[in-house]
C-alpha cells in the first residue's frame, strides 16, 4: 500500500494493482456517462430527508433572540418573563457558553450566543426552547435586552481609518481584520516597460447564497449521554469540532450527521449559533430540540459574497501580453472572521493562473463592519477579482485595437507550469474553451459588428480543484473512503462527504462502481456523519470531485485487488488479465473464463477475511513556501470560458441577456449530466450576480438589510434565464481522478465580466460595479466618460511588502523572513491554511 | 426552572376532513396552521417544503382541486373536504409519474430541495396544455424559485414528458 494515498503521480503499485489499472483504461464501465444520480428519484418523490423534515418524540422547537441594534454593548439580559411561560422548557443566554469557536483557527471570535457586545442587526443574544414553536416564539419575543449603544461602522473605508471603537480585540490593527501585501517580481519595472498602462478601480457588491432551504438543526440527547446533532450543513467535520470545543465535550461524544442541503453554495460552510445552542438545549433537557431559521434570519446568517472595491494597475505590450499587474482589494468583511482571512488571500491568488503574468503584487485588506459577517460563496473570493481583470482586458484589448478573444489566447499561462506567485499549474484548456465559444457564438462576425444596442462580451477563468491545504493546520488525509463488501455482492461504502445538490453522492458511487465493475444499485452509501464515516473536510473549495474521487478509487482499487487475488487463482488466469464489468470477473482474453462479482467476494473472504478496506487522500505540496501561500494551491485548475449577448435599451438601462455560450475544461466528466447541470446552475448563479442581487442595508445609519427576503431580494427566476450552450472540454489532468477536475464553481465567474462586456459591445459604456443594474447603465450613457463606477480606492496603509523571486528570477518559492513581530496577540500566532 | 410554573395547556384543535394523494384522512390541527403546516407536522407528508412561508418562492406548492396552490398561504381551514395533492402521491400504483422519472433522468432536480414544487406545478400545466411553449412554461414556473439548476434541465425534462405523451420525439 502506498502511503500516501494516491496523489503520488508515481503509483508504487505492485504489477498486478498496475495491471489492473490498466485493464480499467480499457473502457470505462461509468466514468463519462450519465446515470441517473443515486438519490435521484428519492428527490423526485419527496422522499429525501432533509434536516427540517426530522421529527422525533418529545422535541422541542428552538429559537433565539436576535440583536436588533448593529453596535452595542450589552447591559443586562432579561429573560425571566420567557422563562415563566407555560410550555417554555429551558432558557439560554451566552454566559453559559463562554468558548469562543469559528471556522478558521486564526478567527475564533464567535459565541454560540453574544456574551457583553452585539456587532451587526440579528447577532443572537438569547435562545428559548418551548413546546411548540408558536411558544418559542412568543416567549423569544419577551427576552428584553438592555444595551449601551456603541459607534457602528458600516463602511471599509471608514472602518480602516480606525475611528470607532474596534468590534474585536484581534486582527491586524484596529478593524482591519487583515491587512496582506506581497510582490511577485519587479512590478514597478514591469509596469515602467509597458507600452500601455490601465488603472481601474471598480466594485463589486455583495450577494448571498439565498438557498431553497433554510438552515435547520436538530439535537438529541443519546442515553448513554452522547449528543447527536443533524444539521443542514457542507462541513460536518467543522461543525464536530466546534460543537465538541463550546460544549467541552470530547469530540467523541458529539455526533454530528449533515443531512442532504436544500442547496448551500457556501452558506452553510461555516459552524453555525444554532447548531451549537440546539445541542446545548438537548443536553439540557434531555429531549430533542429543532430550530428551523426563518427566511429572514438566512439573510442575516449571510457568509455570502464580500463586497470588494478594487484597484488594479497593469502594464501591457501593444500585443496586448501583460508585463505586470498590480491588484489591491478592499473586503467589507462583515461583524466577525469567518472564512475572511482566506477569501482575502483569495482576492489576490488566482489572477495569474489563467493568463501569463510575469510579475505581481497583491495588496489586499479585509476590515470589520457591522453587517452580516461575509465569508465563502460560490467562487469565494475570486469573482471580484476576476470581474475586475477581465473587464480590464476587454478595455486593454479596445486600447491597443486587438480582439479581446485572440488577446487572450496569445497570453495564455502555459500548463505544466509555474506562476509568478509559485502556483503549479497541471493541465490547462482555457485555449480550447476560448476557441470553442468563439466558434458557438460566431464571436468574429458580431464583436464590433452588431447594430448599437446589441453585444457581445467575452470573459474566462479558472479555479481550484480543493484546496491544497485544511483549515487547521494538520498532517492527515483531507478525505477518506472505505469499502466494505458483502458476501452477496453488495457494496457498503463510507464517506464523510456531504451531499448539497452538486451531485458528490453519485461521484463517489460512480467511482466505486468503476472499479468494481458493479452496478449503481450495487452501491449502498453511508455519508456526512462523524460516528461512522472517515473524514472528508466538506463541500467547499470545489474539492470533492477531485479528493473524494481520489479515495473512493483508491478504497475501491485495493478491494479489487484482493478479489482479484482470490479469482485468479480459481480460474487459474493470471490477476493481470481480469476485468472487473457487469458485476463479473473474467479473463480479457476469454470473456467466457470469469465468475460472478459475489462469487469473487466469497473466495476473497474466505481467503482472506471479512473485505474493508481504506482509501484516502491528500493533495500533492505546493511550491510555494512564503507566508501565505497556503491560499491558492491545488491539485488542479479548472477553466472556463463564456461569451454573452446581450440587448440593451438604452431608453430604460435594462439588459437583456439574449443567449450565453459557456465552455468548461473539467479534466474529465466523471457523469456529464452533472457536469452540464453544474455550468447551467453556475451559469445562472452568475447571471443574478451580474445583473440583480445585492446585499442591501438601510441608510448606513441602522444596518437593517434592506430586503430580506426571496421577494425582494431580486433573483433569476425561470423568466429571466437565456438559453445557454455548453461545451465541455476533456483534457485528463494527471492530478485527478480519472482525470477529472472541478465544475461546481469555475463556471460562474466569467459571467459578470462578459455580461460588462458586452453591455460596452453594445452601447459603448463602461459598467464597472456589479451588479450592473438598469439606473447604472443610464449613469453610464449620460456620464461625460461613458462610465459608472467607483471613483478613487483608498490608502490600505500597507507598510511593508512581502518580496518573493518568481521563479524567472531564480526564486525558490521562500520569501525572507519578516522581521520579528513584538509579541503575537491571542490567536495569531497561526498562519491561515486555506479554505 | 420554576416547578410551580402551570403547565402549557394543551393546543386546541380541530378536525376536518381531506381528501389527500386520493385518501380520506381525519385530521386534528391547530386552527390557524396553515396547509403547510397541516401537511408537514399533522399528516407527517414532509416532501412539501418550504423557502420563505410568505408566498414568495413556490417551495411549498401543492395541488388543491387540482390547481397549484402555495401552501403557505392557505390555512388548514380552506381545505376541508377538498381534494389536495402532494408529491407523496404523485407516483401511481405502476410507479413513478413520467414527470418524476424524467426530473430524475435530466438532472431537473439537484438539490432536490425546489422539485416537489416545480413537479406539482409542472403536472398542472401539462394537464391543462399539452404542447406548452418554451414561453408558456417560463411563465407558468415563474413563481417556483431554483437556486440549483439555473432551470434549463428543467424545461427540457417537462417537454421531454410532453412530447413522449403526444407521441412525438423530443424538441419538436
Ligand atoms: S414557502 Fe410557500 S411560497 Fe415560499
Ligand atoms: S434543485 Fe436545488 S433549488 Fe432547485
Amino acid at each position: 500500500m502506498s502511503s500516501n494515498g494516491s496523489s503520488s503521480q508515481e503509483t508504487g503499485l505492485s504489477p498486478e494493482a498496475q495491471g489492473l489499472r490498466d485493464q480499467l483504461k480499457e473502457g470505462y464501465n461509468q466514468i463519462g456517462k450519465s446515470p441517473v444520480k443515486v438519490d435521484g428519484m428519492a428527490k423526485c418523490t419527496g422522499a429525501t430527508v432533509f434536516a427540517d423534515d426530522i421529527e422525533l418524540p418529545r422535541m422541542l422547537y428552538c429559537k433565539l433572540h436576535r440583536s436588533h441594534v448593529a453596535h452595542a454593548r450589552i447591559v443586562s439580559i432579561d429573560t425571566s418573563a420567557a422563562e415563566a411561560m407555560p410550555g417554555v422548557v429551558a432558557v439560554l443566554t451566552g454566559d453559559s457558553m463562554p468558548e469562543t469557536f469559528g471556522i478558521l483557527p486564526v478567527s475564533q471570535d464567535e459565541h454560540a450566543l453574544c456574551i457583553d457586545r452585539v456587532r451587526f442587526v440579528g447577532d443572537p443574544v438569547a435562545a428559548v426552547a418551548a413546546v411548540d414553536e408558536d411558544t418559542a416564539f412568543e416567549a423569544m419575543n419577551k427576552i428584553v435586552v438592555e444595551y449601551e449603544p456603541l459607534d457602528p461602522v458600516f463602511e471599509p473605508a471608514k472602518a480602516i481609518n480606525n475611528e470607532v471603537e474596534p468590534l474585536h480585540g484581534y486582527g491586524d490593527d484596529g478593524n482591519v481584520h487583515k491587512r496582506i501585501s506581497m510582490q511577485f517580481g519587479d512590478v514597478d519595472g514591469a509596469l515602467e516597460e509597458a507600452d500601455l498602462v490601465l488603472e481601474d478601480t471598480m466594485f463589486f457588491e455583495g450577494n448571498t447564497h439565498l438557498p431553497m432551504e433554510q438552515h435547520a438543526a436538530v439535537a438529541m440527547r443519546e442515553p448513554d449521554g452522547r449528543v447527536t446533532l443533524w444539521s443542514s450543513t457542507q462541513t460536518p467535520h467543522y461543525v464536530h469540532r466546534a460543537v465538541s470545543k463550546v460544549l467541552g465535550m470530547p469530540p467523541s461524544r458529539v455526533r454530528v450527521i449533515a443531512c442532504p442541503n436544500g442547496g448551500g453554495f457556501g452558506g452553510k460552510s461555516d459552524p453555525f449559533n444554532h447548531e451549537i445552542v440546539v445541542a446545548k438545549f438537548a443536553l439540557m433537557t434531555n429531549r430533542p430540540v429543532k430550530i428551523t431559521l426563518t427566511r429572514e434570519e438566512v439573510f442575516y446568517c449571510h457568509r455570502g459574497r464580500h463586497p470588494v472595491l478594487m484597484n488594479i494597475k497593469t502594464g501591457f505590450r501593444k500585443d496586448g501580453r501583460m508585463t505586470g499587474m498590480h491588484f489591491q482589494s478592499l473586503l467589507d468583511g462583515g461583524a466577525y472572521g469567518s472564512y475572511g482571512v482566506a477569501s482575502t488571500y483569495y482576492t489576490g491568488a488566482l489572477q495569474t493562473v489563467t493568463y501569463d503574468i510575469p510579475t505581481y503584487r497583491f495588496d489586499g485588506v479585509r476590515t470589520f463592519t457591522n453587517k452580516p459577517p461575509c465569508g465563502p460563496k460560490r467562487g469565494h473570493g475570486t469573482p471580484q477579482p476576476r470581474f475586475g481583470v477581465e473587464v480590464q482586458l476587454d478595455k486593454a484589448a479596445h486600447a491597443l485595437g486587438l480582439d479581446p478573444a485572440q488577446m487572450r489566447l496569445d497570453t495564455l499561462q502555459p500548463s505544466n507550469s509555474v506562476t509568478a506567485n509559485w502556483l503549479r499549474i497541471g493541465s490547462m484548456g482555457l485555449g480550447p474553451c476560448i476557441e470553442k465559444v468563439v466558434e458557438g457564438s460566431d464571436w468574429k462576425n458580431k464583436h464590433g459588428k452588431l447594430p448599437y444596442g446589441k453585444g457581445v462580451g467575452i470573459a474566462c477563468s479558472s479555479y481550484i480543484c480543493g484546496a491544497g491545504l485544511p483549515i487547521y493546520w494538520n498532517a492527515m488525509p483531507h478525505s477518506g473512503v472505505t469499502v466494505q463488501l458483502d458476501r452477496g455482492g453488495g457494496v457498503a461504502v463510507f464517506c464523510g462527504e456531504t451531499e448539497i445538490g452538486q451531485g458528490s453522492d453519485t461521484v463517489l458511487a460512480m467511482c466505486v462502481a468503476e472499479v468494481l465493475g458493479v452496478e449503481l444499485t450495487d452501491i449502498r452509501l453511508t455519508v456526512a456523519d462523524t460516528h461512522t464515516t472517515p473524514v472528508d473536510l466538506g463541500s467547499y473549495s470545489s474539492r470533492v470531485t477531485l479528493m473524494v474521487g481520489h479515495a473512493a478509487f483508491q478504497a475501491a482499487e485495493r478491494a479489487r485487488e484482493l478479489l482479484a487475488k482470490a479469482a485468479a487463482k480459481k480460474l487459474e488466469v493470471p490477476s493481470v488479465r481480469l476485468r472487473f464489468a457487469e458485476n463479473r470477473v473474467f479473463d480479457v482474453q476469454d470473456p467466457e473464463r470469469g465468475m460472478e462479482f459475489a462469487d469473487a467476494v466469497k473466495l476473497a473472504e474466505a481467503a482472506y477475511g471479512t473485505i474493508a478496506v481504506a482509501g484516502w487522500y491528500t493533495p500533492p505540496p505546493s511550491p510555494g513556501k512564503y507566508r501565505g501561500a497556503g491560499v491558492g494551491p491545488s491539485p488542479a485548475y479548472s477553466y472556463s470560458s463564456a461569451v454573452i449577448q446581450v440587448d440593451v435599451d438604452p431608453e430604460t438601462g435594462l439588459v437583456d441577456i439574449e443567449k450565453i455560450w459557456v465552455a468548461h475544461d473539467v479534466g474529465q466528466c466523471i457523469n456529464e449530466m452533472l457536469v452540464i447541470g453544474q455550468v447551467e446552475g453556475s451559469v445562472y448563479m452568475g447571471l443574478g450576480e451580474a445583473v440583480m442581487e445585492e446585499m442591501a442595508y438601510r441608510g448606513n445609519r441602522f444596518g437593517v438589510h434592506k430586503i430580506p427576503s426571496l421577494l425582494e431580494y431580486k433573483s433569476p427566476t425561470t423568466k429571466e434565464m437565456p438559453p445557454v450552450e455548453t461545451y465541455i472540454i476533456e483534457d485528463p489532468d494527471p492530478n485527478g481522478p480519472f482525470g477529472a477536475k472541478e465544475v461546481g464553481q469555475g463556471p460562474l465567474l466569467p459571467i459578470m465580466p462578459a455580461v460588462a462586456n458586452a453591455i460596452f459591445d453594445a452601447v459603448g459604456v463602461r459598467v464597472d460595479e456589479v451588479p450592473i443594474t438598469p439606473d447604472k447603465v443610464l449613469k453610464a450613457l449620460g456620464a461625460k466618460d461613458k462610465r459608472c463606477g467607483p471613483r478613487s480606492f483608498p490608502d490600505l496603509k500597507i507598510t511593508d511588502t512581502m518580496r518573493v523571486k518568481t521563479e524567472a528570477e531564480g526564486g525558490d518559492g521562500t520569501a525572507p523572513r519578516p522581521p520579528k513581530k513584538k509579541k503575537p496577540e491571542k490567536g495569531k500566532g497561526e498562519e491561515v491554511k486555506a479554505s | 426552572m420554576s416547578t410551580t410554573k402551570p403547565a402549557h395547556p394543551p393546543t386546541r384543535t380541530v378536525h376536518r376532513v381531506f381528501y389527500v394523494n386520493g385518501e380520506e384522512h381525519e385530521v386534528a390541527f391547530a386552527p390557524h396552521k396553515t396547509l403547510l403546516e397541516v401537511l408537514r407536522e399533522d399528516l407527517g407528508l414532509t416532501g412539501t417544503k418550504h423557502g420563505c412561508e410568505l408566498g414568495e418562492c413556490g417551495t411549498c406548492t401543492v395541488l388543491v382541486d387540482g390547481e397549484p396552490i402555495l401552501s403557505c398561504l392557505m390555512l388548514g381551514l380552506e381545505c376541508d373536504g377538498r381534494r389536495i395533492d402532494t408529491i407523496e402521491g404523485m407516483a401511481g400504483e405502476s410507479g413513478a409519474h413520467p414527470l418524476q422519472t424524467k426530473f430524475a433522468e435530466f438532472g431537473a432536480a439537484q438539490c432536490g430541495y425546489c422539485t416537489p414544487g416545480f413537479l406539482l406545478t409542472a403536472q398542472a400545466v401539462l394537464e391543462e396544455d399539452p404542447a406548452p411553449s418554451r414561453e408558456k412554461l417560463a411563465e407558468e414556473l415563474s413563481g417556483n424559485l431554483c437556486r440549483c439548476t439555473g432551470y434549463l434541465k428543467i424545461f427540457e425534462a417537462i417537454e421531454q414528458v410532453a412530447a413522449e405523451k403526444r407521441g412525438e420525439a423530443a424538441g419538436e
